[in-house]
């Protein structure tokens, strides 16, 4: 548990950069810091191993003041990721990463068995090991530069803005793994950034810091989203917060409706019958896995589907996996569609059944109104 | 025209004349490096004395090389040495700037990280700031290596200018083919070391990217 209490900094041209903060990261959670520029996020991180010292207040690392001991001696027990990863361009991937144990006193071979365990539990592989950094992709260098914090097995990691300098494609992928490892190896993770979705999507408690310093509110995601407690949190949190928050509430609320639902090599007369009940149909193929939407107009006379050109079936844009998957897959899966109905599936990708816009709405309600949602994340 | 005609044996033979060159010319740039580095790092430390020094070496390496030369008989004789000292003080003058310039030039993020890792001082500068800096200082030590070698000619003055002495020798006994093989002996060992310098280099950081020429 990282504390930090009434910390403040105000350098001597009396620019405050933090103004007397109380934060509380909790062991083993992610604690993300989000704000513009300006707001002292990263001088409050950087203030935990010391690469700049608060003019007040202290930080507590499991109630021990990280001021008790010699600043490096306190670094090498605490894992930093930087933006850019800031790899050490002279040493291959490896030697990268067995910086911190090899400062330690580590011998060489407990040090490299440790770093290529590391490469492997990021995602890189065995060859990765003895290339430099400018052989890596922005991606893979991060990734690096996450196994290279995680070398000596700190039980605390802060993480500087790491995934803003990667395309999006990668910064997802990135974020994905950063969830995964935590969920192993459940780190006390200070995270800055200035994506608020980043801090949604991250973070178990998320602190939302103002210009100077001043933290506005700390919260989950989820009571952030429903409950900013000011303009400028809301401001920050933009238009779609309420949608936004749906990614918090389970996805098997929905009502999903099989009749809707035909399979391409349905007896004609059923498909007549359904044709006469249904504006649209959902075609499903012999694994009950979705075709397309058709129209009920559409449908032929003599109710063969087989004979329907697939070009004529109505692109049902996305389906989502029911109870893995959130309300607002649900939502944005009943937007997307021509026909307004959401597309349920199960793990393997057959098709539940379908849900309109109309009566998603009851589910969305109970969870905007609900005290709390159902999943963590 | 012979390229290397027979030189008169008082002036020495073609092996005598490299030894002697190259002797001069890569003890002063060693001795220049050896001098260059604490002040180059002094003025990272201390970036306020960098413009100082910079005029100081500025002035070093305006000193005319005869002059310097004659100052020193006195004190040194008619020896190597006397050529070597303000040799190394012109690679000072090459060196400083670039080693400087390498140290200051490490990205933020590479700083950054090394003292978030927990890298203490000395240890830093030796094991991140002066690996960083070996591109920018072999480019110095290139420059000084092959300057030196022609410099080290000039020393015909005082009797010790190894393939300089062809130059007088051309003059006095009007000779002009002694002083052509004089320059093509200088640039051809100033190029063979300059080649080597820059394998050094391609040895010494397989991890440049930008590999300069």
């Amino acid at each position: 548990m990282i504390s930090f209490q009434q910390v403040g900094k105000t350098y001597p041209d009396g620019t405050v950069a933090v103004a007397a903060t109380d934060l509380t990261a909790d062991s083993g959670r992610i604690t993300v810091l989000v704000g513009p520029s300006g707001s002292g996020k990263t001088t409050l991180l950087r203030m935990v191993n010391r690469m700049i010292e608060p003019t007040s207040g202290s930080i507590l690392i499991d109630g021990v003041d990280v001021r008790s001991k010699p600043a490096p001696e306190l670094r090498r027990g605490i894992g930093y990721v930087i933006q850019n990863a800031g790899l050490f361009p002279h040493r291959t991937v490896l030697a990268n990463v067995m910086t911190v144990p090899r400062l330690l006193g580590w011998s060489k071979e407990k040090a490299r068995e440790r770093a290529m365990e590391l490469l492997l539990t990021v995602g890189l592989e065995a060859d990765h090991a003895k290339r430099y950094p400018f052989q890596l992709s922005g991606g893979q260098q991060q990734r690096v530069g996450v196994a290279r914090a995680l070398a000596a097995d700190p039980p605390v990691l802060l993480m500087d803005e790491p995934f803003s300098a990667v395309d999006p494609v990668v910064r997802k992928d990135l974020q994905t793994e950063l969830l995964r490892i935590q969920s192993e190896l459940e780190k006390t993770i200070l995270f800055v950034t200035h994506d608020i979705d980043e801090a949604i999507l991250l973070g178990d408690r998320v602190a939302v810091l103002n210009t100077g310093g001043t933290l506005e509110q700390f919260d989950t995601p989820s009571e952030l989203l429903a409950h900013p407690k000011n303009e400028f949190v809301e401001g920050f949190l933009g238009v779609d917060r309420g949608v936004r928050r749906l990614s918090f509430f389970s996805s098997g609320a929905v009502p999903l409706r099989p009749e809707p639902v035909v399979a391409v090599d349905a007896p004609p007369q059923e498909v007549l019958a359904r044709k006469g009940t249904q504006p649209w149909l959902l075609v499903v193929d012999a694994e009950t896995k979705p075709l397309g939407w058709l129209p009920a107009q559409q449908v032929p006379a003599d109710g063969d589907l087989s004979r329907v050109p697939a070009a004529d079936l109505v692109s049902y844009g996305h389906a989502f996996t029911v109870e893995a998957e959130s309300l607002r897959a649900a939502l944005d899966s009943a937007v997307l569609s021509p026909s307004s109905r959401a597309v349920g599936v199960d793990a393997d990708g057959r098709v539940v059944g379908v849900a309109s816009v109309e009566e998603l709405v009851p589910a969305i309600r109970a969870a905007q109104d609900g005290s709390s949602p159902e999943n963590g994340r | 025209m012979n390229l290397f005609p027979h030189i008169p044996s008082y002036l020495g033979t073609y092996g005598s004349l490299i030894q002697q060159q190259l002797t001069m010319a890569l003890l002063s740039v060693l001795f220049g490096l050896i001098a260059a580095v604490p002040l180059a790092l002094l003025c990272v430390r201390y970036p306020k004395i960098y413009p100082a020094m910079v005029a100081l070496l500025t002035v070093i390496y305006s000193l005319p090389s005869i002059a310097l030369f004659v100052l020193l008989v006195p004190s040194t004789g008619l020896t190597q040495t006397t050529v070597i000292i303000p040799l190394a003080f012109y690679s000072l003058a090459a060196l400083v700037p670039n080693i400087v310039d390498g140290v200051r030039g490490i990205p933020e993020d590479v700083r950054l990280a090394a003292v978030a890792m927990g890298y203490t001082g000395i240890r830093r500068l030796v094991a991140v700031d002066l690996p960083l800096a070996v591109p920018p200082i072999m480019a110095g030590l290139r420059v000084a290596t092959v300057g030196n070698i022609s410099m080290v000619s000039v020393g015909t003055v005082i009797g010790v200018g190894a393939f300089g002495a062809l130059f007088t020798a051309a003059a006095q006994l009007s000779r002009s083919d002694l002083a052509v093989t004089g320059i093509v002996c200088i640039v051809a060992l100033a190029l063979v070391c300059d080649l080597l310098l820059v394998i050094t280099q391609r040895l010494l950081t397989p991890w440049n990217k930008r590999r300069s020429r």
